[in-house]
């Protein structure tokens, strides 16, 4: 009784969720973004994720995990164009993770915020909680026409009819990751070693993904950035794992600082 | 209770009463089969067809897309949930304070509340993704000691309507056995078999009449709790979310005064369709409709008075984004829907101040099934213009309903009253002790 208080009274301490084994962060120099859409194309590849068809994509009904939002600022002929890379931004006090009434999105031991596909019945309330809007619904259950179906990747499921989707900073490559660090005996994964599909496609760089509890990691450094670190809607207090350095130039509209 | 309300009126005598109302029980006319089979057919063709096609596809045979996830299914679920609130919760209410006009109407009342409860609960069936694996909402032991999420405002729902429905279920069981009793005493064959099952051999002694009471009013005080907490829970599936629109503190008293308005409406349209189809003129009286009617008027004040807060509280707060849902839900595409609401439900009833008005039948029916269109319109309102615009300009949306969920909607009506029908044949739509209980003793009477 005594040591189920103790756990209980851990739990509640604040910040519980600092002593996850890693806390895996992903940093986006938007100054280094082209809006090329490599990463979202690399995620499609990576991900199984399916193509809704020309209908469905007109009804909003596309699922790209990885998505570029764009901005216009100006009026034309000075007009500009900002583009702000989305995806599941694996809060820590994420607002979709108390909403499942089945518990198929909760956090896991990495800091990641998971969606267990099997456990989903479909409700959406996840995805209307989501203030990023980065949860996706498969409305139907699609097909890869042949010989597409031999290009799925065997390490991702295929999602059915009425499951919710969304990014999973690629947990299939950190579990391979951690496999490996294991055989060779260490305890933790080295930064470099786990690199999402999208990271790895982007050709300008723009996107670093690392452990943020390891302070020399990369995107510990960009993390650090007092100028230009900010996080997206960060007053709703969901406290995202991904850090946008904002550009450089002042021509954003939250140059302020 | 003044029974002199009008003053041609002229008191059933005691055998009148059960004889006028088990007629409608033991006597089927061929309006009714006709009735029966075509709300049958409705429904068939209407709403379980097109669910089964969108079972088999998926959701996506519905309107909904990305930021618009939701849609008619829930907003049809609050109506339905919101119409079953007077039911149940008036007649307990009105049992406590005694007030003895509800006698006549508080059967047909729960009734309401119970198949408005079931169709709403079908709605939550239509809604979800995977409806083959539902159960997974209830908390039932699994050999992978899998629970529900308890924090879930969802979880909330299943807990608080089953045990709505259960309640609800029981009371209007409960207050029923005596006229089990009297359906027993007056048929024969099978009927009365089964009759005899129903009414738990009930024999009429006073112990008897006194543990019914007791029971009854201990089930009075616990029910009225319940029908609040429910629509406040079901408020809360929005009001716990960020969503610009939906984040109000004022939801859950909003939800519940809208549900006991829409409910008290319904009460006034099937307590018309009653009296007129069944015959019950003399029992369901002009007495009922102006009582529902103050009370109708005073849940229209209150229910235009949160949606001014609603907006004031918005432009007060001056956040961005509560202010651009709120500039989309008066002005943009589903503007004109939002005014004709506001003109349904809170300027129509206005009119039942006049008491002509509240007494007549055919105008209270208009006005009923005015507020209740005003009151569905509300509940998509809420949805279909809160979740197209939320924090991201780049993600905002657009949702309007495919034909698969209008048809849906529209024929969850026909489930509903074919779930009555059959009810109506069951158990006798007006309580025959407690009507008698109002009238003047027999002796007295017929001096």
């Amino acid at each position: 009784m005594a040591t189920l208080l103790e756990k209980i009274r851990e739990y509640r301490r604040p910040g519980y969720f600092e002593r996850y084994d890693y806390r895996w962060t992903m940093a986006i120099d938007l100054d280094r973004c082209t809006g090329c859409e490599a990463c979202v194309v690399a995620c499609q590849a990576e991900n199984n994720l399916p193509i809704v068809g020309e209908k469905n994509y007109a009804m909003a009904r596309e699922i790209k995990w990885i998505r570029i939002e764009r901005y216009w600022v100006g009026e034309y002929p000075n007009a500009k164009l900002n583009f702000l890379p989305m995806l599941c931004q694996h809060c820590d006090q994420a607002p979709c993770e108390t909403a499942c009434p089945v518990s198929a999105t909760y956090h896991n031991q990495d800091g990641l915020n998971t969606q267990i596909y099997n456990r989903c019945i479909g409700t959406r309330t996840c995805a209307v909680y989501c203030p990023y809007e980065v949860r996706y619904f498969n409305w139907f259950s699609y097909e890869w026409d042949e010989p597409l179906e031999q290009q799925l990747n065997p390490d991702v499921t295929i999602r059915e009819k009425g499951v919710m989707e969304k990014c999973t900073f690629c947990i299939q490559r950190i579990r391979d990751a951690k496999d490996a660090a294991k055989d060779d005996g260490r305890r933790q994964v080295r930064d470099g070693e786990v690199t999402p599909a999208c990271v790895q496609a982007c050709p300008t760089e723009a996107m670093v993904f690392g452990d943020l509890y390891d302070e020399s990691s990369k995107v510990y450094q960009m993390y650090r950035n007092p100028q230009r670190g900010y996080r997206v809607l960060e007053e709703l207090n969901t406290s995202p794992s991904i850090i946008y350095l904002r550009r450089a130039n002042g021509d954003d509209e939250r140059s302020d600082v | 209770m003044t029974n002199a309300a009008t003053s041609d009126y002229v008191e059933p005598r005691f055998d009148e009463v059960n004889r006028d109302i088990l007629r409608t029980m033991l006597e089927t006319g061929r309006g009714y089969w006709i009735l029966l089979g075509t709300t049958v057919t409705v429904a068939a063709g209407g709403f379980f067809a097109p669910w089964f096609y969108q079972i088999h596809v998926g959701v996506g045979a519905a309107g909904m897309n990305r930021s618009a996830v939701w849609g008619t299914y829930l907003s049809n679920f609050i109506f339905w949930i919101g119409l079953s609130h007077s039911g149940t919760l008036l007649s307990a209410v009105l049992h406590i304070t005694q007030s003895s006009w509800r006698k006549a109407i508080y059967r047909s009342a729960e009734a309401m509340t119970l198949f408005s409860l079931m169709t709403a609960a079908m709605f939550v069936m239509v809604h979800v993704g995977r409806v083959w694996f539902v159960h997974w909402s209830f908390p039932i032991p699994n050999e992978m000691e899998l629970w529900p999420n308890f924090r879930s405002p969802l979880m909330f729902d299943v807990m608080a309507i089953t045990t709505y429905l259960t309640a609800s279920s029981i009371f209007i069981y409960m207050g029923s056995v005596p006229d089990f009793a009297a359906v027993r005493d007056n048929s024969t064959g099978l009927r009365r078999n089964l009759y005899t099952i129903f009414s738990f051999g009930w024999r009429g002694t006073d112990r008897e009449w006194f543990t019914l009471g007791w029971a009854y009013t201990v089930f009075a005080v616990f029910v009225i709790p319940l029908a609040v907490s429910v629509h406040s829970i079901v408020s809360w599936d929005f009001a716990l979310s960020i969503v610009p629109g939906l984040h109000h503190t004022s939801f859950a008293p909003y939800f519940v005064c809208g549900a006991i308005y829409s409910g008290t409406a319904g009460i006034v349209t099937v307590m018309y369709l009653i009296r007129r189809f069944l015959g019950l003129e003399r029992y369901i009286r002009a007495l009922h409709l102006d009582n529902l009617g103050k009370l109708l008027i005073v849940l229209s004040l209150i229910w235009t008075y949160i949606n001014v807060l609603e907006i004031v509280t918005t432009l007060f707060g001056g956040s961005s984004y509560e202010l651009e849902a709120l500039k989309f839900r008066l002005f943009d595409f589903y503007g004109p829907l939002y005014w004709g609401m506001i003109l349904f439900c809170a300027f129509v009833p206005l009119l039942m101040i006049n008491r002509k008005i509240r007494t007549n039948w055919n105008k209270m029916l208009i006005i009923s099934i005015l507020i209740n269109i005003g009151m569905l319109t509300e509940r998509f309102i809420i949805i279909a213009t809160s979740l197209p615009r939320k924090f991201l300009p780049d993600s905002f949306g657009f949702y309007f309903p495919s034909w698969i969920e209008i048809s849906i909607t529209i024929a969850s009506f026909a489930v509903f009253a074919t779930l009555f029908l059959i009810f109506i044949k069951w158990v006798p739509c007006v309580s025959i002790y407690e009507v008698k209980e109002t009238l003047t003793p027999l002796r007295r009477a017929r001096k």
